[in-house]
């Protein structure tokens, strides 16, 4: 490997565009990474990186813009290409063959042969050789998933430098390490720095972020928000950028946070998770939203799973209406009245080959049990007066659900729920990835059911939003519940402080939610 | 994201329904290629289309297509919730011995008739029972829980039948396989009357819609709050039963159980059936008739390639030659390919 | 220790186990006379399995290896009985044709995006009707050849032989051993099974690979049809039926992952003896009827998948990514 000269521009993005179907993913997106530096890219979900990350190594073809490796234009057409080219790539899930040993994962597809026979203990001896510029003294013989995660993460970085050299991209490596694990990994990254890479690094954990890169660019709904030194940033600077505005909302309503209280409906205690989400209490109250922010990664979604019963509680009760609910799997939260928009629509969310009309009617079925079943003329009455609610506009309600805008997918998942007349909704990023018309109508939709009575619990990332319709909000932080804003402190800038972790002494956090 | 978007505001009135349903219904390419299967069995054998009453029972090459047809299409209703699923079961055909093997026993022994079918239909219970648990309980992938059964049911049939042919001569077990009631053949009854009444139950339940549920997105299904364990276990178990039935009614024609060969590669005529009624091997929607359609043409091909004098493995050669149709009709590929031709064919010259 | 060991290990005891049990009650058991019988009557079952193991090891299953053999054995009978090849030449044909006939399975998985069942398992009907077409009845083969190499062995210390087709059986486990754990190819193989988007991304030629695994099965299923003609005579559209579910138990007795990525060729060797001993035991017992053979197979295929549920799922699994095929299998 030829030592870079650092300073110098290694990969360059002008103006790229991407498109899918009528979404936006990327809007003229400008980026450069230069030799020796730890460039972060930052941004929530939906924000455009995955894609730009994907442009830059070759999976996808963008649809305009020029990319320039070492001043030159180039076009990849697949990841082997760019990884040929000089861009290799670790993911977070380790890319690699779990059940191959570390020298073969180190050496598959150019392995050294003689005769046609692969020679053993020369890629033994070079992958041992290799794995010790990068601190790691291990078995190079054994299997890659008999080493913990961060290993199989250095395997993993020392594969891409060894074939690709110039530009490292290292796609969330961290999420699944610990502090000494991440330390090691940092120790290796800056090793490299140090040799002139260029290294592009995604994380939602922000202090590593402060902690590893010299530079940062921030996306924001397909946008180049600001690219920056990190020298003169604060924390509260880059969760500002990330989250901010988009879209107007109304503001917060005043009083919405003093109004009377309704009677507890949903009360949770002390539940948790090891490795998911800390214990935490929660009440929600009749006509009440309950917003939750915090950042990717902090332990938002694992909140909600819990409350469903996705994931099992290691402990802690659930009250429902005053009586105490036993909550193992989603089929006893649907019947004990709750309902879940799921982040992933596509994955957990819709029945893509089902009508819109089935799966409006899916989980008012289920909870009716095998022999109750909903005849044609309820379901096209449900599905009519819920599409009719929602504003869902389909063709006709016979059609494959997988066939509508991701905006009219989200509102008949919402529209399932409605069908079973919830006691308590939790919603896990509703207005995500769906155009500005229907964001709106689903924010609406939300201040409405609130002032039906309905109790609700709100994942969001836009904090414009979630004070738009939050009576309180949550503030999650490394998996854990850190913060409970109330009346005045529901505000945006209250709220980035809390998920940087500088609120104010004065706002503890609020153990004692139980009325 | 990628996918195009349909959306139009609601038309002031609701779209009208196909004109016809029935029409509509008889339109789809199974029922052409019954036609075209059914008119070439005409022209190589005029009399293909003579159905005669006799001895209070219909006769005719037709009624045979059916009653031959009976045992693959009860498999395939069975299959048919399996494969709904996004499952398979492999099993069938050993069940069907397993189930023929208990009942001639239990005949030739001195039990009751009435007492063996109820005994053999509660064995193939059991089966699939198993094969529930195994795919559930132990979540292991269904092709592999299944094949366990496939390999040792037909050792447990001849473990029951003591390795003989076991023949009898009880009057209900071949009036299962060979009676009459209604001048219909016993088989052909049976099998309408489970298609009838098992798409009665799934249709007028809740059952097919949450079956097709679990099918398109498993994980979609548990954040909907349907169990879907208990209905993969009666799925599987459903499909234990229909193998069990097909099972006596086969044992009933030939008056003996034969552990070898009763229903042997039945299990993929049966899968070949369901696909060809157009469920999806990915699971999702499908159809019981139209799987019992499935199983029609296999039959009507097979009575076309005796009646023109082909060996009757001859059929094996045309049944893969529709498999491979199915599938180069079904993949994505062909799909893409044919995009991509158009495609090349707008951009002459233009860089790939 | 490495985890992939561990039930191969577990076959190793068992069939040592097994086999200490039988020698107790039958000391006959022990000649070498019986060890060469059991090379020779599982030779053509030990060729399959091996191709079966690479289809496993790679994710896929091949359900068309039975009817490959039964239609070598009837093309080979056509060729030198009717149209008077040489054995040797009619064999070349065979394997050539097999092989052709994996390559467009192969090809059909990987471009068509098919389950392998579906395909393989049209291929199963295509060959046994290809069979039947070319005869339906059986065809004796009497041709100096044969009773040339019926006759030639290597004579064991204690009476036992050698057979020509038991030293084939143990030339191709070699070579399949070699094959898998000393190649590129075998390497890919393993990567396939392991996570075919990871092997894709690390440059592991998909196409070419699962070609390859399928084109191997067939030949080597056509080998092992070479072996059944030698061993019977005789060429008939229906022998072999069923080879090839006892190829897939011999293979996941042996240790290797019905869903891919872990297993070991010498352990598909083991399980093929385990199946030989069922038979050999219940030949030697004479009470115990021969479909006890299928019911301990299907125990024993039934505690593997078990076995293999318990020492995998400790493991980290890895997500299914999107758009991987053998989605049928994950249900």
């Amino acid at each position: 490997m030829q030592p870079l000269e650092p300073g110098r521009a290694v990969l360059e993005a002008q103006g790229i565009v991407k498109t899918f179907g009528q979404h936006k993913a990327l809007d003229a997106v400008d980026f450069d990474l230069r030799a020796g530096e730890v460039h972060a890219l930052l941004g929530e979900n939906g924000a455009g990186k995955s894609t730009l990350i994907k442009i830059l190594t070759g999976a996808y073809q963008p649809d305009g813009g020029v990319l320039r490796l070492e001043g030159a234009p180039v076009t990849f057409r697949g990841p082997l290409q760019a990884q040929d080219r000089g861009i290799g790539t670790v993911y977070q899930e380790v890319n690699l063959l779990p059940n191959r040993s570390v020298a073969e994962n180190l050496f598959l597809g150019r392995q050294p042969t003689r005769f046609g026979l692969i020679r053993r203990k020369e890629i033994e001896a070079q992958a041992a050789q290799v794995l010790a510029a990068y601190g790691l003294d291990i078995d190079v013989r054994a299997e890659l998933s008999d080493y913990s995660v961060a290993v199989q993460q250095i395997v993993a970085i020392a594969r891409a430098v060894e074939l690709s050299g110039k530009v490292l991209v290292l796609d969330e490596p961290t999420a699944s390490l610990d502090r000494n694990e991440v330390e090691r990994l940092f120790d290796v990254v800056r090793g490299l720095k140090a040799r002139g890479l260029g290294i592009i690094f995604i994380t939602h954990f922000l202090d590593q972020v402060f902690e590893l890169a010299d530079r940062v660019t921030i996306l924001r709904n397909g946008r180049k928000i600001a690219t920056q030194d990190l020298a003169g940033l604060s924390t509260t600077d880059v969760v500002r950028m990330m989250l901010g505005k988009d879209v107007a909302f109304d503001h917060h309503p005043s009083g919405l946070g003093e109004s009377v209280r309704g009677a507890p409906r949903v009360t949770f205690t002390g539940l948790g998770r090891k490795g998911g989400v800390a214990p935490f209490s929660l009440s929600m109250h009749e006509g009440e939203v309950v917003g939750v922010a915090g950042l990717l990664g902090s332990g938002r979604t694992e909140m909600a799973r819990l409350m469903f019963g996705i994931d099992t509680a290691d402990g802690g009760t659930v009250v429902v209406d005053g009586a105490p609910a036993t909550i193992r799997n989603p089929a006893q939260a649907v019947a004990a009245g709750f309902g879940f928009c799921p982040e992933d629509r596509k994955i957990d969310g819709i029945f893509g080959d089902l009508s819109v009309r089935e799966n409006i009617i899916i989980a008012l079925q289920a909870k009716l049990g095998w022999f109750k079943a909903l005849n044609r003329d309820e379901q096209i009455e449900l599905a009519g007066r819920y599409a009719e609610a929602l504003d869902i506009r389909a063709a006709d309600h016979d059609m494959p659900v997988k066939l509508l805008s991701g905006g009219n997918q989200q509102k008949v998942i919402l529209g399932r729920w409605l069908a079973i007349d919830p006691t308590f909704l939790i919603l896990d990023e509703p207005t995500r990835g769906i155009d500005v018309g229907a964001h709106a109508e689903i924010v609406r939709t939300i201040n409405r059911l609130r002032e039906e009575g309905m109790a609700l619990f709100v994942i969001s990332s836009e904090l414009d939003e979630v004070v738009a319709y939050s009576n309180r909000v949550v503030v999650m932080r490394d998996r854990e519940m850190v913060a409970e804003l109330t009346g005045e402190n529901v505000a945006p800038d209250a709220i980035v402080q809390a998920i940087a972790g500088t609120l104010p002494a004065a706002t503890p956090i609020a153990k004692e939610t139980q009325p | 994201m990628t996918r195009p978007t349909a959306e139009l505001r609601p038309s002031s009135s609701p779209p009208a329904a196909p004109a016809r349903p029935v029409l509509a219904f008889l339109a789809r390419p199974q029922f052409l290629a019954l036609g075209v299967v059914l008119l070439v069995n005409w022209l190589l054998f005029p009399g293909f289309f003579d159905i005669t009453w006799k001895d209070g029972r219909l006769f005719g090459s037709l009624i045979d297509v059916l009653n031959r047809g009976a045992p693959v299409a009860i498999l395939a209703i069975g299959m048919t919730a399996v494969i709904a699923t996004k499952g398979v079961d492999l099993s069938v055909g050993a069940v069907m011995a397993i189930a023929g093997a208990t009942a001639a026993v239990m005949v030739t022994s001195g039990q009751p008739a009435i007492l063996a079918v109820a005994v053999a239909l509660g064995v193939g219970l059991l089966c699939g029972l198993w094969n529930g648990l195994l795919v559930t309980a132990l979540e292991i992938q269904p092709i592999i829980a299944t094949l366990v059964l496939m390999v040792a049911g037909r050792g447990l049939a001849q473990l029951i039948t003591e390795g003989t042919i076991v023949t009898f001569t009880d009057p209900l077990l071949i009036f299962i396989g060979t009676g009459s009631a209604l001048g219909l053949p016993t088989p052909v009854l049976l099998a309408l009357g489970l298609m009838v009444l098992t798409t009665l139950i799934v249709r007028r339940s809740a059952l097919g819609l949450l079956i097709e549920a679990v099918g398109v997105n498993r994980s979609a299904a548990r954040f909907a709050g349907i169990s879907a364990g208990v209905l993969l276990v009666l799925v599987y178990t459903f499909a234990g039963f229909c193998a069990a039935l097909s099972g006596l009614i086969v044992a009933g024609d030939i008056r003996g159980a034969d552990a070898n060969n009763a229903g042997l590669w039945l299990e993929l005529d049966a899968i070949l059936a369901v696909v060809i009624g157009g469920t999806s091997l990915m699971g999702g929607r499908f159809s019981i008739p139209m799987s019992v359609v499935g199983a029609m043409i296999i039959q009507a091909m097979n009575t076309g390639i005796l009646i023109s004098g082909f060996s009757p493995e001859f059929n094996l050669v045309v049944k893969s030659g529709v498999i491979i149709l199915i599938l180069v009709l079904q993949s994505p590929m062909s799909a893409s390919l044919f995009q991509r031709r158009i495609r090349a064919v707008k951009s002459e010259g233009g860089q790939p | 220790m490495n985890r992939s060991l561990r039930p191969l290990l577990a076959t190793t005891a068992i069939f040592l186990l097994a086999y200490l049990l039988a020698v107790l009650q039958f000391p006959g058991m022990v000649s070498t006379r019986v060890l060469g019988n059991f090379l020779t009557d599982n030779a053509f079952l030990g060729i399959a399995a091996v191709g079966m193991t690479f289809v496993i090891l790679s994710g896929g299953i091949d359900l068309s290896v039975g009817a490959v053999i039964g239609f070598t054995t009837v093309l080979i009978a056509v060729l030198v009985m009717w149209l008077g090849l040489h054995p040797l030449a009619a064999f070349a044909v065979a394997l050539i044709v097999a092989a052709g006939f994996g390559a467009a399975m192969g090809a059909a998985i990987h471009y068509l995006r098919v389950p392998s069942f579906i395909v393989t398992l049209a291929g199963m009907f295509l060959a046994r009707g290809a069979a039947s077409v070319l005869s339906p009845d059986s065809i004796g083969i009497k041709h100096d050849f044969y009773t040339a190499v019926s006759r030639s062995y290597i004579l064991l210390p204690g009476g036992g032989r050698l057979t020509v087709i038991g030293l084939v059986m143990l030339a191709v486990f070699l070579f399949g051993i070699v094959l898998a754990h000393r190649t590129r190819f075998g390497s890919a193989v393993y990567a396939l099974g392991g996570s075919e988007t990871s092997a894709a991304l690390m440059g592991v030629p998909v196409a070419r690979t699962t070609i390859l695994i399928y084109t191997l099965s067939s030949t080597l299923a056509g080998l092992a049809g070479v072996v059944f003609s030698l061993y019977t005579s005789a060429g008939y559209s229906l022998s072999a039926l069923g080879v090839e579910l006892d190829a897939i138990a011999a293979v996941v007795i042996g240790g290797t992952l019905l869903t891919g990525g872990y297993g070991f060729v010498a352990g598909t060797f083991i399980g093929v003896m385990l199946q030989g001993l069922v038979q050999t035991y219940i030949v030697f017992d004479g009470t115990l009827s021969s479909w006890w053979t299928k019911i301990v197979i299907g125990a024993l295929l039934f505690m593997f998948i078990l076995l293999q549920r318990l020492i995998f799922t400790a493991a980290p699994r890895r997500k299914a990514a999107p758009g991987q095929r053998k989605t049928l299998w994950t249900a």
